[in-house]
């Protein structure tokens, strides 16, 4: 995966390191601890082993076994204790290994968390973080692949962050930790590795604030997590025909930065909405929606959407390839859209 | 099936000497509340002034009242969609719950909740559950919170036997034996999931599920509050040591159907086997007869007792009835906190 710079913006204040995405989730969560003794990790193989992808490596030596919990396998379980925890007085953040694995809790995430501060007439409330994976290409098929975002999203009383870059994630969690609702933090596991500049001084990012990753004149691609990196290279594809491509990051896809995704739009009057979960009933069909209802006059044609293949991810690669939108997908859309294919 | 026996003989445990007759007394008025509380509720119903579902407590009453008098109000519960009796139990008031079964804005949830969905904070209450054996989590969580905050707060699963069939409380059973949890696992076994015998659900012997996570579980006589409170204190007691989790089985019986429109019950069950439970293993004749015999209390006192129940759900079910709705604006309140 390439890192165009532009995604890879930070504040240019005080000193600013290069860092991958995983350290900057380790260093919002171990920030958070040391500030809140209420946040605790809890998730399978979270501790010593620090997860499969090795993003909590080390906070098990710092926090200790207490608040950095090995759980069974057992999601249903866990989610369920976590929203308990939650539910009086705790700020639990809950490891889902895979978002495939998600599905095994839906209830406690869905009729308990996402309905307790609701149906007890605020009285109620469910401070609890659950951190997952999304995205494909990484050759484990169907049932560790999928970006099941979307999911979540429809649901009143969930908020879902989608960062993109090391920067937006460290940001995003320390406010989702804060956050008094349950939040669903979607990484995609591709991207763990991806360096980007975060600053070592505090900071957090406000939820439902979009973020514009490259400006452009001629189309708007709208893109969420690893798809942003998509749009980016469609950028600077379509750049070399002449097309210049305005990249927006909502990076929360609930709340949702309406008025910076219409504004954007209503300049370019081109959009190609991009997102990694399936196409159909998925976060491009709803953000595609929201656009074509609210910037209908200024847009010169219909917004387009690039979703995945509407298949379960397969295993081989020369399969697996297919379903992931790429960067000249992207392009040949947007060419299309400006009449220049 | 059950055989019910006629009269427990049994001698008052160990656990509860210390009560007097004023405590077995109040826990006596406390099932009559309850069980004036749900007569009315049926009433309401059957009479269409109450919306929605109601599945009512009644022949139930010495679980809740048993278990809810071994904790203390710090303590946590979490009930299920028959739940009234849980919810009084652990103190909240006749009022406020007509005015949230009626959907009005004085209701312990603004009317956002409903009969199944009861949550008060303030008397430890984190809610009913409508999703069978969908609480366990949310129950064993707090025992969790209560560990990590270094509290000595113990919390109780309500459920019933259905949720028997439930995956989720065997993962968090495992948890809280693996973690030494302070919850008590108390189920509720009326004999029918919804309308079917809980035989032709339950494979196996049910104490042998929780022991084989390392849980102390014990067959508890649901219909004889001394019983039950004697089993609640040790479990509680245990809990509150550190020493992890517990679970009663506590042998009960629903007089009505699953819920209030369940009238016709016969194709599973027997009016008999309804009015053998009434008549000789009904809670609150049970604690009547066994204080008359101690010479604990007179009649009128029990006359007293009841005539106060009914008065106290008399006013409420009239305060609620003439309590304003929410103002239609709160549709959108409380969605994100």
């Amino acid at each position: 995966m390439s890192t165009p710079s532009a995604a890879a913006r930070g504040p240019a204040v005080g000193t600013v390191r290069e860092i991958t995405l995983a350290q900057a989730i380790r260093e919002a969560l171990a920030e958070e601890m040391r500030r809140d003794p209420r946040v605790f990790l809890l998730g399978e193989d979270v501790a010593e082993a620090g997860t499969p992808f090795k993003v909590l490596s080390g906070l098990v030596d710092e926090f200790g076994p207490q608040r950095v919990i090995d759980t069974p396998i057992s999601e249903a379980g866990f989610v369920g204790i976590a929203v308990g925890a939650a539910m009086t007085g705790m700020r639990p953040v809950v490891d889902i290994m895979f978002g495939d694995f998600l599905t095994l809790a839906m209830d406690q995430i869905v009729n308990q968390a996402a309905k307790v501060h609701y149906m007890s007439g605020g009285k109620l409330k469910v401070p609890l973080v659950i951190r997952t994976t999304l995205g494909a290409t990484r050759r484990s098929a169907a049932q560790h692949s999928q970006s099941l975002h979307a999911w979540f999203a429809h649901i009143p009383g969930l908020k879902v962050a989608v960062p993109s870059t090391p920067y937006d994630a460290k940001g995003l969690l320390k406010t989702a930790i804060r956050d008094d609702n349950p939040v669903l933090f979607f990484e995609d596991k591709m991207m763990y590795q991806v360096k980007g500049p975060v600053p070592e001084e505090e900071y957090t990012i406000p939820f439902g604030v979009a973020d514009v990753k490259r400006p452009g004149r001629d189309v708007t691609l709208v893109a969420t997590s690893s798809m942003v990196y998509v749009a980016l290279e469609a950028a600077e594809l379509l750049e070399q025909d002449g097309i210049s491509a305005e990249v927006v990051d909502p990076r929360t896809i609930f709340p949702l930065d309406v008025e910076t995704l219409v504004r954007s739009a209503r300049k370019t009057g081109r959009v190609v909405v991009v997102d990694e979960g399936h196409r159909r009933y998925g976060v491009t069909a709803e953000l595609a929606a929201t656009i074509a209802e609210e910037a209908f006059y200024d847009l010169e044609a219909p917004v387009r959407r690039v979703g995945a293949l509407d298949v379960p991810v397969p295993f081989s690669p020369v399969l697996e390839d297919q379903t992931v939108p790429t960067p000249e997908q992207v392009a040949s859309v947007a060419r299309e859209l400006c009449g220049r294919n | 099936m059950h055989t019910p026996v006629t009269v427990n003989q049994a001698e008052l445990p160990e656990e509860v000497q210390d009560l007097s007759a004023v405590d077995w007394l109040r826990m006596y008025r406390l099932m009559a509340t309850i069980r004036a509380f749900e007569e009315q509720v049926n009433e309401l119903y059957l009479s269409r002034r109450m919306p929605g579902l109601a599945h009512l407590y009644i022949g139930e009453e010495a679980v809740a009242v048993g278990v809810c008098e071994a904790l203390r109000p710090e303590d946590t519960i979490t009930s299920t969609h028959r739940g009234h009796g849980h919810c009084l139990a652990k103190g909240a008031r006749v009022d406020r719950m007509f005015c949230e079964l009626l959907g009005k804005a004085e209701g312990y949830c603004r009317g956002k909740g409903g009969s199944m969905h009861i949550a008060d904070p303030e008397s430890g209450n984190l809610g009913a559950n409508a999703i069978v054996g969908g609480s366990a989590g949310i129950a064993t969580g707090a025992a969790l919170s209560a560990k990590l905050r270094g509290t000595d707060q113990v919390s109780v699963c309500f459920f019933g036997e259905g949720a028997l069939g439930q995956g989720l409380l065997y993962e968090v059973m495992n948890m809280a034996s693996l973690w030494k949890l302070p919850v008590v696992y108390v189920c509720e076994n009326n004999l029918y999931n919804e309308y079917t015998h809980y035989r032709e659900t339950t494979a196996g012997d049910i104490l042998a599920r929780p022991r084989a996570f390392g849980i102390p579980a014990e067959e508890v006589d649901g219909q004889d509050v001394r019983q039950v409170l004697a089993a609640a204190r040790r479990a509680v007691a245990r809990a509150r040591r550190g020493d992890g989790p517990s679970f009663l089985l506590c042998n009960t019986y629903r007089y009505f159907g699953h819920h209030v429109g369940d009238v016709d019950r016969s194709y599973y069950r027997s009016r008999e086997e309804e009015e053998t439970w009434k008549a000789q293993r009904d809670p609150l004749k049970l604690l009547r007869g066994w204080m008359t015999a101690a010479g604990l209390a007179s009649p009128e006192e029990f006359e007293a007792a009841e005539r106060a129940a009914r008065e106290e759900v008399a006013q409420g079910v009239a305060y609620a009835l003439q309590a304003p709705y929410p103002d239609p604006s709160e549709v959108t309140q409380h969605v994100y906190a």
